[in-house]
């Protein structure tokens, strides 16, 4: 771990934010908050147009630990993630509701800048989108548009860092120069990683990252988030309940826009409270 | 029903040579069609070719003079404003006397001057005037020949005609056939249609004068459309909100895509030249009114290129903190940038094109100087086309046949780029 | 100094604006080091201060650059000799014309009567003062933007934000500026109309059935003052665009059906850039080809059988005009085509109809919508066909339904009108006007029914 890093985590506020009070008559069953949560969402609702697509969502989301989301398609647990870097901005329509609360700062608060809290909360997307530029250039983008390295040098540092904490700097050191978009699909998604943590952010959010991979590409980028999972928290979204149960601390059950039911991963796997989350992990639907 | 599956068959079998008739019929007219379309293309090409491809070569005359000073009436050399004044067709007149002495007499004598051009008397006065040591002295000289006799060399004169319903005398004629037969006399490449102005003088006419006015046109207009268009094409798709303002400058804009260029030149006329008092005939106003003019053309193909980049390029840059400006500078506008390059390209070859909008802000005047900067009087090349295509002389028709081909030769050039930049450069996501 | 001079002393002084605003960031912070403690990159700060002292200056600039010479020759006639103002403002047009000639060295200053002479004196040391004037006020206005911007920079002042809300609010303008265009054209010509419709009743125009726009020579003519009967005008643009269209739709259509429909590739990727060729071809082109070519042939092939044809005849300009629009129509009609789903077709096919029969009466009518916009769009631009007439239908207004003679259009008549040395406020030009203004709305409501439908029937399919 490089030591620009190490400062720059150790330079953010790390004020042990108690949990945000849970308001009475919630329907989520298990423990939502935990202690010294990096965010805070309560109840969270999200509409699109006319539609509303997530109710009522309290959750906490835990340093160094990945939270896991999982639930039948169209459950609203991609929106929910959509909305802890506020990227539905970019959905015409799509209004927000609640709180969500990062450090003690609301995020939909007027005063936040959506650019400082994506620099904060980096995005991993479903399919591997490399810009299509060089692969150093698409890891070095971060820290130049937000001015973290003051000189070229630096920037070669994080470039380097960032490519071998997400595990392709052997696979690549020798053609920085060439296009992102040359690479398997697996070392896309891995350099979409390394481009999200050379901003440094304090949390990882992916979106079904291993959805267009192979399984082997899978296994490696499940390695990767389990090593992540030091520096940073980590939501992700995922259609396997085997991922999730591999790589999750906590996970979190979303049905038709309602969170279902929260908890440590082994129990939720092991002894489902709700019927819906205990229908959905033995197959009866989904 | 009595009908059997058997009749049905029958029926369809009796109708069938009647509907393979139709078909036929009906492919052939669409093989009729495009040939029609393609025939007129490749018959106005070989026309225009046909009628222009001559004016490239010109027909020159190679003279001795002598700068006679008594022939000039000139005997103090020294003195610029008698320089001026001298008489430079005697000597271009007695240079084809020396060849044909028979030619006594002022009538024979203007008609041997008429074989040459003009231009000689012009030419003589240059040299003379840039060394007056030439006084008195002699020099071989190329000059051009009249239209008239470069005509006949063309055959564009009927020597069958009666005397009376041409152009040239028998006795001119005879000369020409005499000078051509000993060498003086002949076709040769015409330079100065690539590098003179307008003339009234069909043999000296160029479209230099054009050229340059429809150069400093279009700088024009790319500066002003170019950025505005792909603003507005990325304001559009990027930034603009759904709502009934939107719509209405989208309605607008493909409104306006449509409207006839002509009133694009009224506006230009009523609005720069009487409201703003800017001059007239002036590239810079041309290039204002086509700038509006491409404008709807250059953001419609903008906002298809902008388009076509994937949103899981847009989601990327949002989700590492690219603000969304950054994200269309750095990675939108770079992508879409071919797209919008081929729509600025078409956009221009259009405008080049444009002649309608030009007539009406007085950019038709007849202007013999290549103009020097974008407030200087000019024509363009179109309305060059326009001018010279009014005049009856057959010496014009072959130069605004040349002309054609010198703007279409242009309009390639532009389209094969923007077909090159697009199959080169575009990505296919 | 200049126009362009003071544009370079701008452009110069918006350049140092970015460095003084770049520099006073890193100094700020303490240098190169310091750049994570200011809120945006440093060269927003710059870009932030070269907006403020750019923007109110270029808008200065531009202002000054459209207004000057008209007020400068507003001061300079009302200091006209008595006897030229008291003549009306005919003469003072007149006299300021002498006196711009002067100036730009069209005429001798030997010819220039005394009075025009010393009006030019006046508008070049008007013009002097004019330019130090510009060249004082930019300076003072780049100043004070750029001492209001240094006094602003702080390291956690939004930079970035306020770059972009300027930048996002000039991509609005650009935007809205075809909105503008729009309204200038319509504003312009109607103002001009109003005048006309002043001096030649509405009605008297739009169902007048005599076109001769001449105009007496002297002021005090009465009752030679011209008239201003559009009628043969419009029927000469009805028959030359709808001669178009009867070559037009039926070549454009039937060839867009055998292209997609029929046409082996190999011979779809030739034959269609070549039918493309045909919309390139500057309008200009096609007018010579009419009215040296064909005008012509059509005279001789009349001759030959009997027919009288004028050699700029109707007929001429119609039959190059349709051939000038036929890939207009074929490339929407390919679009309209190709839109109509392949579910459609198979249902035809599948019933045993021929190829012929699913086009005709599956896809045509699917797409017939389409296709009506497509000609309505193909109608507005052979009404606004301006060169192709010019050079190849005449100027006489023959009110006639007869193809072969010669007949005018609306475009020619403004062409004529406004060409060659005119009074701006005769009748005569400002009839051009009334003719655009007729010109502008038709081409308006039929872009926007044919977009209108369009869009609608693109919608249907999507």
């Amino acid at each position: 771990m490089s030591a620009a890093i190490d400062s720059q985590s150790s330079a953010s506020p790390a004020t042990p934010a108690a949990s945000l009070p849970v308001a009475e008559g919630i329907k989520t069953t298990g423990r939502v908050t935990v202690d010294n949560p990096i965010i805070c969402a309560r109840g969270v609702n999200v509409y699109y147009d006319d539609k509303h697509a997530l109710r009522d969502v309290s959750i906490d989301i835990g340093r160094n630990e990945v939270l896991a989301m999982i639930g039948p398609s169209g459950c609203g647990k991609s929106t929910f993630l959509r909305t802890i870097n506020r990227m539905n901005d970019t959905i015409p329509g799509a209004r927000v509701t609640g709180q969500m609360v990062m450090e003690g700062q609301n995020i939909y608060d007027r005063r936040q800048d959506v650019v400082q809290l994506r620099a904060r909360v980096g995005m991993v997307f479903q399919k591997p989108n490399p810009f299509p530029k060089t692969i150093y250039e698409n890891v070095a983008y971060g820290p130049r548009i937000h001015g973290l390295a003051a000189n070229r040098a630096e920037l070669d540092e994080i470039v380097h860092t960032s490519l071998r904490r997400a595990g392709l700097w052997e696979e690549v050191k020798e053609r920085l120069a060439q296009p992102g978009t040359g690479l398997s699909g697996g070392q896309q998604q891995r350099l979409c990683i390394a481009r999200a943590i050379a901003v440094d952010p304090e949390v990882i959010l992916m979106d079904e990252p291993c959805s267009a991979l192979d399984p082997i590409a899978t296994a490696r980028i499940e390695d990767l988030i389990d090593e992540l999972r030091e520096s940073y928290a980590i939501v992700i979204v995922t259609h396997s309940m085997q991922q999730a149960a591999r790589v999750s601390q906590r996970t979190a059950y979303f049905h038709l826009g309602d969170l279902i039911e929260v908890g440590e991963t082994d129990r939720i796997f092991t002894n489902p409270r709700h019927k819906l989350t205990e229908d959905y992990i033995t197959g009866r639907f989904g | 029903m009595s009908r059997t599956a058997a009749d049905t068959r029958v029926l369809v079998e009796k109708s069938l040579r009647r509907r393979y008739r139709a078909e036929r019929r009906f492919r052939i007219y669409g093989i009729v069609s495009v040939f029609v379309g393609v025939a007129f293309v490749l018959f106005l090409f070989s026309t225009i070719v046909g009628q222009g491809i001559t004016a490239f070569r010109q027909a020159h005359i190679t003279l001795d003079v002598h700068y006679d000073a008594a022939a000039l009436g000139l005997d103090d050399s020294s003195d610029p404003a008698l320089l001026a004044t001298a008489n430079y067709p005697a000597v271009v007149r007695n240079a084809l006397r020396d060849i044909f002495p028979e030619a006594e007499g002022r009538v024979a004598s203007r008609a041997l001057g008429a074989l040459v051009s003009v231009s000689a008397s012009h030419e003589l006065q240059r040299r003379l005037e840039a060394d007056p040591s030439l006084l008195g002295s002699r020099e071989r000289l190329r000059f051009l020949a009249s239209a008239d006799v470069d005509q006949l060399l063309k055959g564009g004169i009927d020597r069958t005609l009666p005397e009376q319903a041409r152009p040239l005398s028998d006795q001119q004629i005879a000369w020409v056939d005499a000078l051509t037969a000993r060498g003086q006399l002949g076709l040769a490449f015409n330079k100065g249609f690539l590098s003179q102005g307008d003339s009234r003088e069909p043999e000296q006419a160029g479209v230099l004068g054009a050229l340059k006015g429809s150069l400093y046109t279009l700088v024009i207009t790319l500066l002003l459309s170019f950025p505005m268009g792909v603003a507005a094409a990325i304001y559009l798709e990027e930034f603009a909100p759904r709502n009934r303002w939107t719509d209405l400058v989208e309605v607008n804009i493909n409104n306006l895509a449509a409207v006839p260029s002509i009133v694009f030149g009224l506006l230009g006329l009523a609005l720069f030249l009487n409201v703003f008092g800017m001059p007239r005939s002036a590239p810079l106003v041309g290039g204002l009114v086509l700038s509006l003019l491409t404008l709807p053309t250059i953001i419609i193909a903008s906002r298809a290129a902008i388009k076509a980049v994937p949103p899981s390029i847009r989601e990327a840059a949002l989700g590492m903190g690219a603000s969304r400006l950054q994200m269309v500078s750095d990675h939108v506008l770079p992508l879409a940038m071919p797209g919008v390059l081929t729509g600025t390209i078409i956009g221009m070859a259009r405008a080049l094109g444009e002649t309608a909008p030009l007539l009406m802000i007085g950019m038709v005047a007849f202007i013999v100087d290549p103009p020097r900067g974008f407030t200087d009087p000019a024509t363009v090349l179109p309305v060059q086309i326009y001018l010279w295509a009014d005049s009856p002389e057959r010496a014009f028709v072959e130069r605004t046949s040349a002309a054609i081909m010198v703007l279409l030769a242009f309009l390639i050039v532009m389209n094969a780029a923007a077909v090159v930049l697009r199959s080169r450069f575009e990505r296919r996501w | 100094m200049s126009f362009s001079a003071s544009l370079l002393l701008l452009l110069a002084l918006i350049a140092l604006g970015y460095w003084v605003g770049r520099s006073r960031s890193l100094q700020l912070v303490g240098g190169a080091g310091g750049i994570r403690r200011l809120h945006s990159l440093p060269s927003y700060y710059g870009i932030l201060a070269a907006l403020w002292c750019g923007l109110p200056a270029l808008l200065v600039l531009a202002l000054w650059a459209g207004f000057q010479d008209s007020f400068i020759s507003r001061l300079v006639a009302a200091g006209a000799p008595a006897e030229v103002l008291a003549a009306g403002p005919a003469h003072v047009g007149l006299f300021m014309n002498d006196v711009r000639n002067l100036l730009a060295g069209s005429i001798a200053s030997e010819s220039a009567s005394e009075a025009v002479r010393a009006a030019a004196g006046h508008y070049i040391q008007l013009r002097g003062i004019a330019r130090m004037a510009l060249t004082g006020l930019l300076v003072v206005i780049v100043i004070v933007g750029l001492a209001f911007a240094r006094a602003r920079i702080a390291p956690d002042y939004r930079a970035r934000n306020a770059v972009e809300s300027v930048l996002e609010k000039l991509l609005l303008a650009c935007s809205t500026l075809a909105v503008f265009v729009t309204v200038g054209i319509f504003l312009s010509v109607i103002y001009e109309s109003v005048l006309f419709f002043r001096q030649v009743p509405v009605h008297e125009f739009l169902f007048g059935t005599t076109w001769s726009p001449q105009t007496a020579m002297r002021a005090d003519q009465v009752g030679s003052s011209g008239s201003f009967g559009a009628v043969p005008l419009f029927v000469g643009t009805a028959m030359i665009s709808g001669i178009a269209m009867l070559i037009a739709v039926p070549v454009g259509l039937l060839s867009a059906i055998y292209l997609a429909e029929y046409a082996t590739r190999r011979f779809r990727s030739w034959a269609k850039p070549l039918l493309e060729v045909l919309a390139g071809i500057p309008t200009v082109v096609y007018g010579f080809f009419a009215a040296l070519t064909i005008g012509p042939a059509l005279r001789g092939i009349g001759e030959s059988v009997g027919l009288d044809v004028a050699s700029e005849s109707a007929l001429a300009a119609g039959l190059v005009m349709g051939i000038m629009i036929i890939p207009f129509v074929s490339s929407l009609a390919d679009d309209m085509i190709t839109a109509v789903p392949q579910s459609l077709r198979d249902g035809a096919y599948a019933l045993g109809a021929t190829r012929s029969e699913t086009i005709k009466q599956v896809v045509l009518r699917a797409a017939l919508p389409g296709i009506v916009g497509g000609v309505l769009l193909a109608v507005s631009r052979a009404v606004g066909e301006t060169m192709i007439v010019v050079m190849a239908a005449g100027l006489a207004a023959n009110l006639t339904a007869n193809p072969f003679e010669a007949v005018t259009t609306v475009t020619v008549q403004i062409v004529t009108l406004l060409t060659g040395d005119q009074e701006f406020d005769s009748p005569k030009t400002l009839a051009a006007f009334a003719l655009g203004l007729v010109l502008f709305i038709l081409t308006l409501g039929l872009n926007f029914l044919a977009l209108h439908i369009v869009r609608k029937y693109r919608e249907q399919y999507e």
